[in-house]
């Protein structure tokens, strides 16, 4: 396996990683003194040139979607999406324990580019290692100079300010994170308006991820080449896409010998990750299903294994997408109806009940599984799941965000891909050992 | 004479310079009062919409949102432990492992100990996935867990 020398990850683990000592040691805060000598319009086009694309899950060209915002606004905030919830994803919370001062640097060097004063961190609150390791950086910053008033006498202002959640995955949605950062229910927002023209307090808004941020700190430090000798260049027969460059944090968990967050250059295939990295599939078995970005992206099958995991690969196979690269890991000993049980249980509880198809539709999956799985299911009950799962989400147009159509996504790849694992189980009737059919709910 | 302690009204005040709009401070100040009164009593929901210039109707709307908060009839005890029952975690034994610690502290999950000691909940993903199965002290993560580790966790908290 090729070497490749780790960027955003290339502190954590080292002692006092997360101290502004160590970190200024290391080079720290020198790409934000270089970004405060250039324009914000010139910064902008060194992270749109570079090919960034968001991390949090959609891969938005985070350049562009910094010039999205009006010409002319007075006001802007920055609100840094920490809401890290996807089932499988870690990565931005092993960043900011590890090392945060290089996503304070990132928050400062976007705020220039987009000039911007106040910055909020939405924060899950399940991440207290993460919020005391933030909050103690930022009061670092503020003594440090390198935020407050004035920040290295280049007579810019940035507040940065750490929110946390309450334990609600919608937040991660960036109208529900706004609207929840507001202090209200963290319903998702009827778009347009979009957030850079009437987002935070109905002022232009940007939204971005922890670890798209730590790649802007790293960009202005070594230059857009750097960024780009690394991932996948456009699909010259696809005219709309961007490309995946850059380095990627790729999470693996679930049935492997050494789960863990590694990082690598975008586009390695899932299979190499599985098994030059995290050390195979656990006792000796074969992988039966992988999701390749976060439980709400679908299944990969063994035999797709060899798909690259950029931007591009997994759609190519069915998968919804790259979503946060966050590869969980099932082995053949396993049942793919009980696995598909654990995803829309997940998302019926998580559904904020907004709109109707998602509400409805992700709790009558639920309850179809939870029937098949008690022995009581019948063969139309498949096609009946599937039918639910093409009605809702935002692709056949149904819901107002993206969550239902994650909710759907492992539906279809599920009973797409396995669908003797669902017939065998009704025809059979058994019922399922799992603990959590009979815990109920609270 | 208000219901939230001085020292608690402070701390929601201190809140208030952060952000434009008062009811930005709604959560803040919820994880406040929760934080110590284990709770999210009404009289507390009054005030903090008295300090927010809001009506305790939206203080209240915002909270029961969020099942993260309770009510007076579901206090939490003094320590809130959750179980991951994700993907991950359910793979590596997760809900083995909250079956097991509800046998053994006699507990429905959602319920606290007689002693107040503590509230056991499962939780969807905690994002601690490289450490299946993981279950959350308060805010701390506790990783590959067995049912003895967490029992050993469970040992020495503070009641």
């Amino acid at each position: 396996m090729p070497t490749f020398e780790p960027v955003l990850l290339r502190r954590v683990g080292k002692p006092n990683s997360a101290s502004l000592e160590t970190y200024r040691a290391d080079g720290g805060y020198r790409a934000l003194e270089k970004a405060l000598k250039m324009t914000p319009a010139e910064v902008t086009e060194t992270v749109k040139s570079a090919g960034l694309r968001g991390r949090g899950g959609a891969g938005f060209p985070t350049g562009l979607k910094w010039t999205f915002l009006p010409k002319d606004a007075t006001t802007v905030y920055l609100a840094v999406n920490a809401d890290e919830s996807e089932p499988g994803t870690f990565n931005n919370r092993i960043i900011m324990e590890g090392d945060p001062h290089q996503i304070i640097e990132g928050i400062a060097i976007a705020c220039h580019a987009i000039k911007c004063g106040t910055a909020y961190i939405y924060l899950r609150y399940e991440f207290g290692r993460s919020y005391r390791a933030l909050k103690q950086a930022v009061e670092d910053c503020y003594k440090a100079n390198l935020l407050g008033k004035n920040i290295l006498g280049s007579g810019k202002d940035l507040d940065v300010y750490l929110h946390r959640g309450a334990g609600a995955y919608i937040c991660g949605e960036e109208t529900g994170l706004i609207e929840s950062l507001e202090g209200k229910r963290a319903w998702p927002r009827i778009k347009p308006p979009f957030p850079a023209i009437e987002g935070l307090f109905r002022k232009p808004t940007i939204v971005n991820n922890i670890e798209t941020l730590a790649c802007v700190t790293h960009i202005l430090d070594r230059g857009i080449e750097w960024f780009k000798s690394m991932g996948v260049p456009p699909d010259p027969a696809n005219p709309r896409d961007a490309g995946s460059y850059g380095p990627k944090l790729y999470c693996v968990s679930g049935h492997v010998n050494k789960p863990g967050c590694y990082e690598l250059p975008m586009g390695i295939t899932a299979r190499a990750l599985i098994n030059d990295y995290a050390g195979g599939v656990w006792k000796g078995r074969k992988a039966k299903a992988v999701v390749p970005g976060g439980m709400s992206m679908g299944f990969l099958t063994e035999k797709e294994l060899d798909t690259p995991l950029d931007f591009n690969g997994p759609g190519k196979v069915g998968c919804l997408g790259l979503g946060t690269a966050a590869v969980m890991v099932v082995d053949d000993q396993t049942n793919m109806v009980e696995v598909l049980y654990n995803s829309c249980r997940f998302y019926s509880h998580e559904s904020c009940g907004q709109c109707t198809p998602c509400r409805e539709g992700t709790a009558w999956m639920t309850k179809i599984l939870e029937r098949i799985l008690d022995g009581r299911g019948q063969l139309r009950d498949i096609d009946l799941l599937l039918e639910v799962a093409n009605g809702i989400g935002i692709i056949p147009g149904t819901t107002i965000c993206g969550l239902s159509d994650g909710a759907a996504w492992p539906v279809k790849n599920a009973i797409n891909k396995y669908r003797s694992d669902f017939e065998d189980w009704i025809k059979s009737g058994r019922k399922s050992t799992l603990v959590s059919l009979k815990m109920g709910r609270h | 004479m208000s219901f939230l302690s001085e020292d608690l009204r402070q701390k929601i005040i201190a809140e208030l310079p952060k952000y434009p709009t008062k009811r930005a401070v709604t959560l803040p100040a919820l994880h406040h009062v929760q934080d110590v009164l284990r709770c999210v009593p009404l009289e507390a929901i009054k005030e903090i919409a008295e300090i927010l210039e809001l009506h305790p109707a939206e203080v209240h709307d915002t909270m029961s949102f969020y099942g993260f908060f309770r009510d007076p009839e579901h206090k939490l005890g003094k320590n809130r432990l959750q179980v991951c029952r994700s993907l991950s975690c359910m793979l590596r034994g997760g809900e083995e492992v909250l079956a097991e610690l509800c046998q053994k502290y006699h507990l429905q999950p959602g319920n606290t100990t007689p002693d107040g000691k503590f509230t056991l909940e499962f939780a969807e993903c905690l994002g601690a996935c490289e450490g299946a199965p993981c279950m959350l002290v308060n805010d701390e993560c506790h990783m590959c867990l067995t049912t003895e580790t967490a029992s050993e966790v469970i040992e020495k908290l503070g009641s």
